[in-house]
């Protein structure tokens, strides 16, 4: 069993809000993050899978990133994620949140000679959270 | 299950040499860091906790709360100190493997004590080069 990992930067604004808050309850509960406001977002995606004998490759790179180009990029670059995407309308994209998000867009997605490992969503260099199959540690 | 990790830097002196071994001992084991003037590392700390995400904040936990315990914890502690200084290392010579079970000794309770999040691993970069994580088996 190997992994192979792909990375994707995409650069995205949202805010933490929910809709049946007002723009004061939004406020004090979420601070600064109740305004719109942007990341440059990096997902690095890892999944497992046995290296086919013949190709000597887990699976084609291109096939995935196919996945992330379709399932993340299109649907998520220079976007907002309140207003663009529908994932959003009832829960604050928080990394958390939207890591699980991508999450069950990219599990249906991938071919199958290969399962997910690993997501790592980076809001920033020194922050991240990490969606981890279970029984398994990074 | 959702890691959350960030990281922190803090700039602090050491030296690697035991009170039990002699000099010429420590200079076999340890080398250049053994130099009793001591030396310097800017080190990165990556704290990681796992935990159920919170249905209101959409979090595993408060970004804040984090920041403000590592903070008083960790940078003010070791931050711009000798660390061979500390009652940590009284009996412990501080390699980076020693301070990164230090910190996650040092994090572990209080961090328990404030939510629902728990210490999974915590990483020490003590250069660009190297790195050192320490986590407890489960």
């Amino acid at each position: 069993m190997v992994t192979l990992s792909r990375a994707v930067e995409f650069s995205t604004s949202l805010r933490y809000a929910l809709p049946d808050l007002s723009e004061a309850e939004n406020l004090a509960r979420y601070g600064d993050r109740a305004r719109q406001h942007g990341h440059n977002y990096r997902l690095e995606l890892t999944v497992r899978g046995e290296v086919d004998p013949v190709t000597g490759m887990v699976t084609d790179l291109k096939d995935i990133q196919d996945v992330l180009d379709r399932e993340v990029m299109d649907r998520f670059d220079h976007r907002d994620l309140n207003c663009d995407t529908p994932y959003f309308e009832k829960l604050v994209p928080t990394p958390e949140n939207f890591v699980r998000v991508l999450r069950e867009l990219l599990v249906e997605a991938l071919p199958p000679a290969v399962r997910l490992a690993r997501l790592r969503l980076q809001p920033d260099a020194d922050s991240w959270v990490e969606w981890v199959e279970p029984g398994q540690t990074p | 299950m959702i890691e959350l990790t960030r990281c922190y830097r803090f700039p602090a002196a050491h030296v690697l040499a035991r009170d039990d071994f002699s000099d010429a001992e420590n200079q076999r084991h340890y080398g250049k860091c053994a130099n009793p003037g001591g030396h310097g590392h800017n080190y990165g700390v990556e704290v990681t906790v796992r935990g159920p995400v919170d249905a209101g904040t959409g979090e595993v936990m408060g970004r804040r709360q984090l920041d403000e315990l590592v903070a008083e914890r960790v940078v003010a502690r070791f931050g711009h100190r000798l660390l061979n200084d500390d009652p940590l290392f009284e009996e412990r010579v501080p390699t980076a493997e020693n301070i990164a079970r230090a910190i996650h000794g040092e994090l572990k309770a209080p961090l328990a004590a404030v939510g629902t999040a728990r210490l999974v691993r915590v990483r020490v970069h003590e250069t660009r080069k190297n790195s050192f994580g320490y986590e407890e088996m489960s």
